[in-house]
């Protein structure tokens, strides 16, 4: 009876993952395909004959004609990675402000993080887009990256806030009564213990920015070379015509930091991303 | 509440931000300390932010949906003016956004009890599961949740592919008491209607979703004694009443949050039906956000009907961030 009841958990098990796994092998082993399998008329699971054509072919950029996937790439790392930067810093601040002092508006501000994060962002992106083209920032990545990591603070400050609350203050006292200097008291004592906490957050901020959408596409317009890879790929895809080899192998491409990521810090993120999300 | 300890440690940390103006004379530094300035000055950059990115741009779209703001306002050739409530008057006198607020209102009744069962049965499942079959089952979720909006989407739209697609080609071949038959050969799940293309979404939303509210659900598991199950074993009740009687009412906080966070993003759907619908075509598969997005971008520009809308949106949803702001201050989030 146990045994029995054993089996069918694992079965389920198996069942479940092969599941969700499926639509990601489906991208994965298409990218792979050479065309006259993809349109065959008995699909394969498994490319019979793997290619990386479709991959030389995003990569040099023959497929949509506006540039090599690496630049997109190069885009988006480089908006991710400042996005994650910045708001980590000004979000940092923030949580000190809040987990270690009482003043006045504390927690009509916290009420206040809790509202902004609901705020549906197509509510916002139409007077966003008016005000950014008006100081140039509409056509360029820098307009992206400071909405991103605005964006990025009420649930980076909120994560973060639980972090810094738990840092003992007799710890920072200690160090201060040896003649501990303040930016010493913060490197040396605060930022370890809170560093997981930062992980946590900049994973959140990088991700938020990385799969971004709706800003992007209205920002960035027709000025193909500053596309990120959400807005290549969604070009791509407008373009018709349906290159599936390409377009999965981009999408594919697309999908690895991401998946590495998620992959590398498996414990944490669902700890941390949990801690953010649902304490909150 | 501010002891003694606490005040100290106050000091301590105001004196960490001020540390540039205290090396160039006590004067700011000691006038910070004095009136206690220390916490906004932390908050006053993140402040900045949220303001400039968040709130400003809101209170914009609160004043345009009462103006008539277009492309004749932006180039000059025509005065703002303030319109009354006439932009709200036409939205809803307007068929389109009643179709597309019912397709965001049923899809959103489909999708979040959907996603949260989903969700919650492959939590539980986890937690019974053994330690290796629970790594591949969790890793199996976390690869499924990494893939980008865009790129799932896009994936989806291959599989259901008329041209091509697994899904169409699968169908066409199964017998025909399974819902099969040939005329599933070639059928275009994202153009023939609503009802097809958002069945196509709710796969791709349940799919991206689920892993979030699994590992959501196994956290919490996971701080419930297993006391209580072996109690509740020894009474002989069956899993349902166990799940009813321990697990639901110790978990009740998770799912609250869980059930705000699903209606607030399946309300929210941009990039998978942008791109499913394909955008801006098929006007009468367009969810909210969709209806939003043509009216304030598609040539004529008309930023204050869509300032309207995006304000009736906001206040939709208003009804979920008020349960999300009282569930939060109960579980004493603002301590």
């Amino acid at each position: 009876m146990k045994r029995l009841k054993t089996f069918s958990l694992n079965g389920t098990g198996v069942l479940v993952a092969l599941v969700t796994l499926f639509p990601v092998l489906w991208m994965i082993s298409t990218a792979f395909k050479p065309s006259q399998e993809i349109y065959s008329q008995t699909p394969h699971l498994l490319p019979s004959h793997p290619t990386f054509g479709n991959f030389t072919n995003v990569i040099g950029g023959q497929a949509t004609g506006i540039g090599s996937v690496f630049l997109f790439f190069r885009n988006s790392i480089a908006v991710a990675l400042t996005t994650v930067l910045l708001a980590s810093l000004l979000s940092l601040l923030a949580a000190v402000a809040v987990a270690r002092f009482r003043f006045r508006f504390r927690a009509t501000f916290l009420i206040m993080l809790l509202i902004v994060q609901m705020i549906p962002g197509q509510a916002l992106i139409i007077a966003l887009f008016l005000d950014f083209s008006k100081l140039n920032l509409t056509q360029n990545l820098i307009g992206l990256i400071v909405v991103y990591a605005a964006q990025a603070l009420p649930v980076s400050i909120w994560m973060l806030r639980n972090f810094v609350a738990t840092v003992p203050r007799d710890l920072e006292e200690a160090a201060a009564i040896d003649g501990a200097s303040a930016p010493r008291i913060f490197w040396r004592i605060l930022f370890p213990l809170v560093a997981p906490g930062l992980v946590a957050t900049s994973i959140f901020a990088f991700i938020t920015a990385y799969n971004e959408f709706i800003v992007a596409l209205t920002f960035l317009g027709q000025t193909h070379s500053i596309y990120t890879l959400p807005i290549y790929v969604t070009y791509f895809f407008g373009r018709g015509g349906a290159q599936w080899g390409p377009i999965m192998a981009a999408s594919t491409l697309y999908t690895i930091p991401v998946m590495l990521f998620f992959l590398a810090v498996r414990r944490r993120l669902v700890g941390g991303l949990v801690a953010g999300a649902v304490k909150g | 509440m501010a002891n003694t300890a606490e005040r100290q440690a106050s000091t301590l940390i105001g004196r960490a931000v001020t540390r540039p103006s205290t090396e160039r004379g006590n004067g700011l530094g000691a006038f910070v300390r004095r009136h206690r300035l220390a916490p906004y000055l932390l908050l006053a950059p993140a402040l900045v932010g949220i303001g400039l990115v968040l709130l400003w741009p809101l209170a914009q779209v609160v004043v345009y949906s009462f103006q008539n703001y277009g492309l004749p306002q932006i180039t000059g050739a025509a005065p703002t003016q303030w319109v009354g409530f006439s932009n709200f008057t036409q939205t809803f006198t307007d068929s389109e956004f009643w179709l597309s607020l019912r397709i965001t209102v049923l899809f959103a009744l489909v999708a979040v009890p959907l996603t949260l069962v989903v969700g919650t049965l492959v939590g539980l499942l986890l937690n019974r599961l053994g330690k290796k079959m629970a790594a591949v089952v969790s890793t199996a979720a976390l690869l499924a949740w990494s893939v980008p909006p865009v790129a799932a989407t896009v994936l989806f739209y291959w599989l259901f592919n008329p041209d091509g697609g697994l899904v169409d080609w699968t169908l066409s071949r199964l017998p025909h008491w399974l819902g099969g038959g040939a005329r599933w050969a070639g059928f275009n799940w994202t153009t023939t209607d609503a009802l097809h293309a958002y069945a196509v979404l709710l796969l791709l939303v349940v799919w991206q979703a689920f892993p979030f509210i699994a590992v959501a659900v196994l956290a919490g598991l996971k701080t419930i004694p297993t006391e209580l199950y072996e109690a509740a074993r020894v009474d002989g009740a069956n899993p349902v009443r166990v799940f009813r009687q321990i697990t639901y009412p110790l978990l009740k906080p998770i799912f609250l949050v869980l059930l705000l966070f699903s209606v607030i993003w399946d309300f929210n759907i941009f990039t998978q039906t942008y791109l499913l619908t394909g955008f801006p075509g098929n006007r009468d598969e367009f969810n909210l956000s969709l209806y939003i997005y043509d009216k304030a971008f598609q040539f004529p520009p008309s930023y204050s009907l869509g300032g309207a809308l995006a304000l009736i949106f906001t206040l939709i949803l208003l009804v979920v961030t008020v349960g999300y702001v009282r569930a939060s201050v109960r579980q004493g989030a603002l301590t």
